[in-house]
């Protein structure tokens, strides 16, 4: 990249930085949530979370093969993000949800996570460290692995969101034939297609990163959204703008 | 009270790293190389971790425990252990043949794990519409079963025909724009986490 992109990237990046902020700020003093549209798969998941709590079944978040010194990092933290929502609105529970992935790391994070999920809702009894486990090192060892929570008659709630390959088919195949609600989000595009052919109501695209902002409104995470449903507007005006440029022969 | 030192070091330590990123500066690139050295060995180190908690903290514990079955969690362990001395035994994982004995014992799993995905997927797709029962499920089906035939190169029988020529090559396009406009809402949805990350909002450890 040369100087001039550098230069108009970290400009963009500080405006970014501080929108977000100013947003969240500005939602923290007025106190008023901004209206978002209604995602039925996010919906249903908060029902079937309130079921598990209330029928003593476990939650299953499998969070992916994504490692946090990659470029798909993004997705892990928003799968960590959403296994604590998860992890506090389960704290009722007898049964604390059950986290499976395919990274080290992230299987010391989501450990880490449900610990101090158990320590703030006062239930470090029912912490055990292997509720957020190792599931396998390769994409298709961790979805081998991550099977054998899915098909524990104990998980009615299977929550697969993060870095999958078309392989993670094999896991949203056997949760839905076994009943399960199963909802599935995926930064990778093969996974989206593979979650659309096997999953009942599979989120697409960003939708991934809305999930925690709609499990637990946070004027941040609200914020988040608003900054990015303003960048998508600027990107299709700029699609737009330089679509006509082209056509009409300026550009 | 959480302590505020952690976020604290992960935010300086986030604000060198992007800065190394867009200041090509001598002093950045000096700090910035052995701290992404640092996070890649931590990274191996918890990658171990988590692969010893796995053997002997999961399926361990799954042995011990009478109720449940112990047949996968001992064939688990027992291959965790062979593999493992066999690489001590034959001094690391480069060894040529160590490399080939693992080779041949995964690929060949691998393999017919995505054989048995491919069927996976074959019968999900037939049963597409019956779980997909609206407009969307409908416009998938049909674009799935338009681009199979586009790609399968039956087309280029007709290649001498300029119109129909020109249509398939504007509709081989079409599922490359799609994919840029998912690919446009991840990378946004990807730079705002980043930023929450960064300022702190959003906190992968416990501090």
């Amino acid at each position: 990249m040369s100087n001039i992109e550098m230069t108009i990237g970290l400009i963009l990046l500080i405006i970014i930085t501080f929108t977000l902020l100013f947003l969240s700020l500005r939602q923290r003093r007025t106190g008023k949530s901004p209206a978002f549209r209604r995602i039925a798969s996010i919906s249903k998941l908060k029902r079937a979370v309130g079921l598990s709590v209330e029928e003593g079944s476990r939650v299953h978040v499998a969070l992916g093969n994504a490692s946090l010194t990659q470029p798909a990092s993004s997705s892990a933290f928003v799968s960590l993000k959403t296994l604590r929502e998860v992890g506090e609105m389960c704290s009722n529970s007898d049964n604390p949800p059950v986290a499976s992935s395919g990274d080290g790391v992230l299987a010391l994070l989501s450990q880490d996570t449900l610990h101090d999920v158990a320590r703030q809702t006062h239930t470090l009894e029912l912490f055990q460290p292997e509720n957020g486990r190792l599931a396998g090192v390769t994409p298709l060892t961790n979805v081998i692995g991550a099977l054998q929570t899915v098909n524990d008659p104990e998980v009615k709630t299977n929550v697969l969101i993060g870095n999958f390959g078309s392989e993670a088919g094999l896991l949203s195949t056997v949760s839905q034939e076994k009943g399960s609600l199963t909802i599935a989000a995926s930064d990778s595009l093969t996974a989206q297609a593979t979650f659309f052919a096997t999953v009942e109501q599979p989120l697409i695209g960003e939708e991934l990163f809305a999930v925690p902002a709609y499990l637990h409104s946070e004027p941040i995470q609200n914020a988040s959204l608003k900054v990015q449903d303003l960048l998508r507007g600027l990107v299709v005006l700029t699609l737009l703008v330089g679509a006509i440029l082209k056509l009409v022969g300026v550009l | 009270m959480r302590s505020p030192l952690v976020p604290i070091i992960a935010f300086l330590v986030g604000i060198v790293i992007l800065a190394g990123y867009f200041i090509p500066s001598p002093i950045l690139v000096a700090i910035r190389t052995p701290m992404l050295d640092w996070a890649v060995i931590l990274s191996g180190v918890a990658g171990l971790i988590a692969i010893f908690h796995l053997i002997f903290g999961v399926h361990g514990r799954r042995l011990r425990d009478p109720e449940k079955p112990h047949t996968f969690s001992f064939v688990v362990i027992l291959v965790f252990i062979l593999t493992a001395a066999i690489g001590l035994i034959l001094t690391g994982i480069n060894n040529p043949i160590y490399q080939k004995m693992i080779t041949n014992i995964q690929m060949p799993i691998e393999t017919s794990l995505m054989a048995v995905l491919a069927v996976t997927l074959a019968y999900a797709s037939l049963r597409l519409l019956q779980r997909q029962r609206n407009w969307v499920g409908f416009v998938f089906f049909i674009t799935v079963i338009l681009f199979l035939v586009i790609n399968s190169g039956i087309f280029s029988l007709f290649s001498d025909v300029p119109v129909l020529r020109g249509l398939v090559s504007s509709l081989s396009q079409a599922p490359l724009a799609g994919a840029r406009g998912i690919l446009i809402g991840v990378a946004l949805g990807t730079l705002l986490t980043g930023i929450r990350i960064l300022i702190g909002s959003d906190r992968p450890y416990n501090s």
